[in-house]
């Protein structure tokens, strides 16, 4: 949330915003913001997974927009050719912007896709919880102990336009958004639980607690401070490459030195 | 066009949006060659909206939807203008133009001189640079410079909107690629353009926008609005400066740019870009050669700050090339 409202305690530390969240903590490598740009970089991730001996695996998460882009068939076949440990992930919520997948791919069933690479390659039904817990679970197990990647195409669907700037109604009907809600897996998720006896009060706690988390989160981002913008360049450089720019100074653009030499440049 | 039509005449106020969508409008229903292709042009009406209406107007065939795949339908644009179609190649931003950068800079700038000039590359591709919307590092970019260092591309950057009509008109009717950089700060602005459909802001000629006679400031696309303002500031402070809005940044008018700095004697380079190896050090150079003699401070200039583009909205602010920081170097050059 921090991030979202551009601070310090961010975790980009207020550079990335909305588009490039990262928990490295956790190996999340980064939301990034040109469509399938991040295909080759998981596939890097997996190639260093694998010299590195490591039993993990990458899931890359990309939209239905991105299969037509040559970095996708790129990545896949490196993927196969090299045995990595990734499942390719696509949420295919049936829009990229404002194009659904049936003006945008000449094969609308984005799974098969795989097939052109001799990988596997499934769809589930992305808003069954069980369904995709089941399929990603057993797709991972493969990419880790197998080295057999995977493309997985979840189905499921976006209620809001792409952006602030798209009211999400030039492409489509308020009555498909509807339909499309009246199946959406929280709503699927409580009503399994209900019939499975879970009483109402304690799905009510569920929510409470997760309004809860929100607040909390709200709060700690807006005690947060702002950025310093003396340190506007940190991060850009490892620590240690100032000594290479020292000599670059003379005749630098108006406003460049603190801007950039003095803001933090490879500390 | 029908004898008893008569053409309309005089100029009308629109925003730069509706005049790159009028210029666009002239040219579909002037040459059957010209057709639109790119993400969300169509029934999305384009991204920014530029392309609004087109697609009834002049229907699929002629106001093509793309997946997204850029480097294909660059790709797909370079052939077709190598076979006599006259495509524009709407790019949703700058930054997604370096994906098809292979097709722009490899194919489509190397057609004319690569095949001695038996096959010519009629592409257009219009796409908008610019920051300040939070967009952060991979969404605020000003390549252009990149772009206009290739020979074998023409590079245009209209200011206003008189110049987006004029220049797109013209980088259409143009037998040679031509990158037409729109700016997405700029595209509610407001200015008179010219309704002649045979009107076209031939490239290659830059404006001075602003008469003055203690420095100029040399710029392009949203740095001469920027500029135009620091002006008008520093009017109050009794500097008369004088504003040269490029318009074209390959071939590039040096000539109008000299002749002001011979005047003024003092100049200042603006640009929204990173200025190491970008427009503005291009300008500095050549201002420092053709003006040696009338100088009477270094060339100074402005713009990004060398990092890319935060997201924090503070951070956004000081790393842009604002106001302050223009008129402060303007200030330095004259020693004030």
């Amino acid at each position: 949330m921090a991030e979202l409202f551009g601070r310090s305690d961010g975790c980009a530390h207020g550079r990335g915003g909305s588009m490039h969240l990262l928990d490295v903590g956790r190996g999340f490598y980064g939301g990034w913001g040109i469509v399938a740009g991040q295909l080759p970089v998981a596939t890097g991730l997996a190639l260093a997974l694998v010299r590195q001996d490591r039993s993990q695996a990458v899931v890359c998460e990309l939209g239905d927009g991105a299969v037509n882009m040559g970095a996708w068939h790129e990545s896949l076949n490196l993927a196969a050719l090299w045995h990595l440990p990734i499942v390719f992930l696509i949420v295919n919520n049936e829009y990229g912007m404002g194009t659904s997948v049936a003006r945008a791919s000449a094969e609308p069933e984005l799974w098969r896709r795989a097939s052109a690479h001799r990988m596997h390659g499934e769809r589930v039904d992305g808003d069954d919880l069980d369904a995709v817990v089941e399929a990603s679970t057993r797709l991972l197990q493969g990419a880790r102990r197998e080295g057999r990647p995977a493309v997985l195409e979840a189905v499921t669907y976006r209620y809001r336009g792409h952006s602030v700037a798209d009211a999400g109604l030039a492409y489509r009907t308020r009555e498909e958004i509807k339909a499309r809600q009246e199946i959406d897996p929280i709503v699927r998720v409580r009503r399994q639980l209900r019939e499975a006896g879970i009483d109402d009060s304690e799905l009510e706690a569920v929510d409470s607690r997760a309004d809860e988390r929100v607040r909390a989160a709200v709060e700690f981002a807006d005690a947060s401070p702002e950025p310093d913008v003396a340190r506007l360049a940190a991060g850009m450089y490892a620590p240690g490459s100032a000594e290479q720019f020292e000599r670059m100074r003379p005749g630098s653009p108006f406003g460049e030195e603190a801007l950039t030499f003095d803001a933090g440049l490879g500390a | 066009m029908s004898a008893t039509v008569t053409a309309p005449t005089g100029t009308e106020v629109m925003t730069y949006r509706e005049a790159l969508r009028l210029a666009m409008r002239e040219e579909l229903a002037r040459d059957e060659r010209v057709f639109i292709m790119g993400e969300e042009v169509g029934l999305f009406e384009g991204s920014y909206k530029v392309t609004a209406g087109l697609l009834d107007e002049f229907g699929p065939d002629r106001v093509r939807d793309t997946p997204i795949s850029e480097e294909g339908f660059v790709g797909a644009g370079v052939g077709a203008a190598m076979l006599g179609e006259r495509p524009i190649v709407e790019i949703m931003t700058i930054n997604f133009l370096l994906v098809a950068m292979d097709q722009v800079i490899n194919h489509a700038a190397k057609v004319g001189a690569m095949f001695g000039g038996e096959v010519r590359c009629p592409l257009v591709i219009r796409t908008p640079n610019g920051a300040g919307n939070q967009l952060t590092a991979q969404h605020s970019q000003s390549f252009e410079g990149w772009f206009a260092s290739t020979p074998g591309l023409k590079v245009v950057a209209p200011a206003n909107p008189a110049d987006a009509k004029g220049l797109l008109k013209a980088a259409v009717r143009d037998e040679d690629p031509v990158l037409v950089i729109e700016n997405l700060p700029l595209y509610k602005q407001k200015g008179e353009v010219p309704l002649d459909p045979e009107h076209v802001t031939p490239i290659g000629r830059a404006q001075v926008v602003r008469e003055g006679s203690d420095i100029t400031l040399v710029a392009h696309s949203y740095a001469v609005t920027r500029s135009l303002e620091v002006a008008e500031q520093l009017g109050e402070e009794g500097i008369s400066a004088e504003v040269v809005d490029l318009r074209s940044l390959r071939p590039l008018d040096v000539e109008t740019v000299a002749a002001s700095v011979a005047r003024t004697n003092h100049a200042l380079c603006v640009e929204e870009g990173w200025p190491s190896y970008g427009v503005t050090a291009e300008i500095a150079a050549r201002i420092g050669k053709a003006c040696f003699d009338d100088l009477d401070a270094p060339v100074e200039r402005v713009g990004m700050a060398e990092v890319p583009l935060p997201y924090a909205k503070n951070l956004e602010l000081a790393a842009m090339p604002g106001a302050k920081r223009i008129a402060a170097a303007a200030r330095s050059v004259l020693n004030r």
